[in-house]
């Protein structure tokens, strides 16, 4: 195999909860990054938000590191972090690039034996780290306000992007609507799903409130763990065993 | 919850949404549309309060259905899983219907589509997806058949069997166990599929009617491929539940089909919120671009599809050039 840059895949978001198309990300960002036969993906990184994000509805932060661990049981090169949710305020994606790639440079000084094999041999340099995201993050940083311009920057420039299409998003219409991601298009990948699943957490959150089935749309390990906690349930539902938080609990 | 959309005016053909955002948000609101028969509310979905349907005024008396799904299944995708799901929910929450089965039926080989790998191996992985269901199971039947079987003859078969246990299950309710190994396509006995019922509730026999998408009832159209009788016989000797995005396309079909219109109350449409275009045929594709096809498919069936190095060009080549089953046999029959 030629000289691949490593790369790690970082998804940060509320992954409230973490749902199939989470995971789907993953797999299509690997393979499009693959298929450019210029890089070769290690790990991919889960890091779900800090509960002081304060957005609606999010459940306590060592719930959704639970779920995103149980949905990755059986996948080999994906992993949960839960460094970011375990800090005292929320913070901004880029601080938590920067934090995950100085932990990859701190690996990579250290001296490597023979390991599982994910590090590829013919190369010493440390893994590119790169922001994993769906088409619909992309255009958030056009929301006023949402994102500093130099966060963006450092995140286009430093680090790179790898986002994943959806449905009614035009992802190189952002770009080219935006001088920064413009300047520093040739470290945005834009992959794209080749099989068109919309479904959201959001959408999930919804149906559990409404008493409605997700099987299929989630690992039936985290449907479990969902009920057996009393998650996503509406507030007057009868679950006997839920623990119902009055904070954003609602579906 | 409000009837969604009424461009034609029999009040009996509605798309039941279960939208979440047209919903009020009122506690413990069952999603659909309220009852016929005048605004009573019934126990939601969820199984774990059978106590409501008791402090409910009447009792109402449920059909049990049971939801037949035929098709390639060629491979079989959590997107046909998910019919299963929702069509599921939605006929609990009418009220009405109780569904206690849900049944997979892949095609025979001898349909003889572009494309179609082995039936063991489409019943295999149809197997192993649904062994994490406790209603639904793959059936067997129609796979075994030497001739390609039309699906009113699948409809009827699997009516035939119910009618035929309720009459040997008199007194007692059926107690349905579903087997728990993972059964060899070759040693699966007529009797042996069975599920465990929830809540004995029967009154009659359940009924079978068939689950399909959009995409079935769109090909009721396509010259040959159904004979019109057949479709009479769907509709009005068991039914038909449609689950689609679009639903006044759906809609539109049925009002310009008198047979459709005539049988327009056995006609459900549940209106899928979510695109969910997990289609065989790009599952297919993605495995022959060596793209993953993980979290598309239960994770025991991307294993064994991995394993057994089920799908390639070669694959996808297979009956290229026959004729489909149902084209060849309707036109033969048609009078010239």
């Amino acid at each position: 195999m030629k000289n691949r840059i490593p790369v790690v895949l970082l998804a940060c978001g509320s992954f409230n909860p973490i749902t199939n198309m989470h995971l789907r990300l993953f797999e299509v960002a690997r393979d499009h990054l693959h298929q450019t036969g210029m890089y070769q993906v290690i790990e991919g990184i889960i890091s779900p938000v800090n509960d002081n994000y304060g957005k609606k509805d999010l459940v306590p932060s060592h719930h959704r590191v639970a779920m995103a661990r149980l949905a990755l049981q059986t996948s080999d090169w994906i992993r949960v972090d839960s460094w970011e949710s375990e800090q005292t305020q929320w913070m901004e994606t880029v601080k938590v690039l920067r934090h995950h790639q100085s932990q990859l440079l701190r690996s990579a000084t250290r001296v490597e034996g023979p390991d599982s094999g994910k590090t590829p041999s013919d190369t010493a340099a440390a893994p590119e780290l790169k922001l994993l995201c769906g088409a619909d993050v992309l255009k958030t940083f056009q929301t006023p306000n949402l994102w500093k311009d130099s966060h963006i920057q450092e995140i286009v420039e430093k680090f790179g992007l790898v986002c994943v299409s959806r449905v009614g998003h035009d992802p190189k219409g952002y770009i080219l609507g935006s001088p920064i991601l413009c300047k520093y298009q040739h470290n945005i990948h834009l992959a794209r799903e080749p099989v068109l699943n919309e479904m959201s957490a959001t959408y999930v959150r919804r149906a559990l409130g409404q008493g409605q089935s997700v099987k299929y749309l989630l690992p039936d390990s985290v449907i479990a763990y969902i009920k057996d906690h009393g998650l996503y349930v509406t507030d007057s539902s009868q679950k006997g065993r839920s623990i119902q938080k009055n904070k954003g609990k609602t579906s | 919850m409000r009837q969604h959309f009424q461009s034609y005016p029999e009040p009996s053909l509605v798309a039941h949404t279960c939208n979440p955002s047209t919903r009020e948000a009122e506690a413990g609101e069952s999603p659909g549309v309220r009852d016929e028969r005048g605004g009573i509310r019934v126990a939601s979905v969820d199984q774990q309060l059978p106590v409501l349907s008791v402090l409910s005024m009447e009792k109402p008396e449920r059909t049990e259905v049971v939801l037949l799904a035929c098709g390639s299944f060629n491979p079989i995708t959590n997107m046909h899983l998910r019919l299963f799901e929702l069509a599921r929910d939605y006929m609990n929450s009418t009220g009405k219907y109780k569904v206690v089965k849900g049944i997979i039926s892949p095609v025979g080989d001898a349909y003889k589509k572009k494309g179609l790998i082995p039936a063991h191996h489409r019943v295999i992985m149809a197997e192993l997806a649904t062994k994490t269901s406790g209603w639904v199971e793959v059936d067997t039947w129609e796979s075994l058949q030497k001739e390609w079987v039309e699906t009113v003859k699948v409809l009827r078969h699997h009516q035939e069997k119910l009618e035929a246990r309720s009459c040997n299950q008199q007194q007692n309710s059926p107690v349905l166990e579903k087997p728990g190994r993972k059964r060899k396509w070759a040693e699966q006995r007529q009797n042996s599929t069975q599920k465990k019922l929830l809540e004995p509730n029967t009154k009659g026999v359940p009924q079978v009617k068939l689950l399909c998408g959009a995409d079935l009832l769109e090909s009721f159209g396509v010259p040959n491929l159904w004979k019109s009788e057949d479709i009479a016989h769907i509709v009005a000797d068991h039914g038909l539940i449609c689950v689609t995005r679009a639903g006044s396309d759906a809609q539109k079909l049925i009002y310009e089909s008198d047979v459709l219109w005539r049988h327009r109350r056995n006609i459900h449409l549940v209106h899928e919120w979510v695109p969910n275009d997990i289609s065989s045929t790009r599952i297919r594709r993605a495995l022959r671009r060596g793209q993953s096809i993980r979290y598309l498919v239960p994770d025991l069936v991307q294993e064994y599809i991995e394993e057994h190095s089920l799908y390639s060009a070669e694959s996808e080549d297979r009956n290229l050039g026959a004729t489909l089953a149902p084209l060849q046999r309707n036109a033969a029959e048609a009078p010239s």
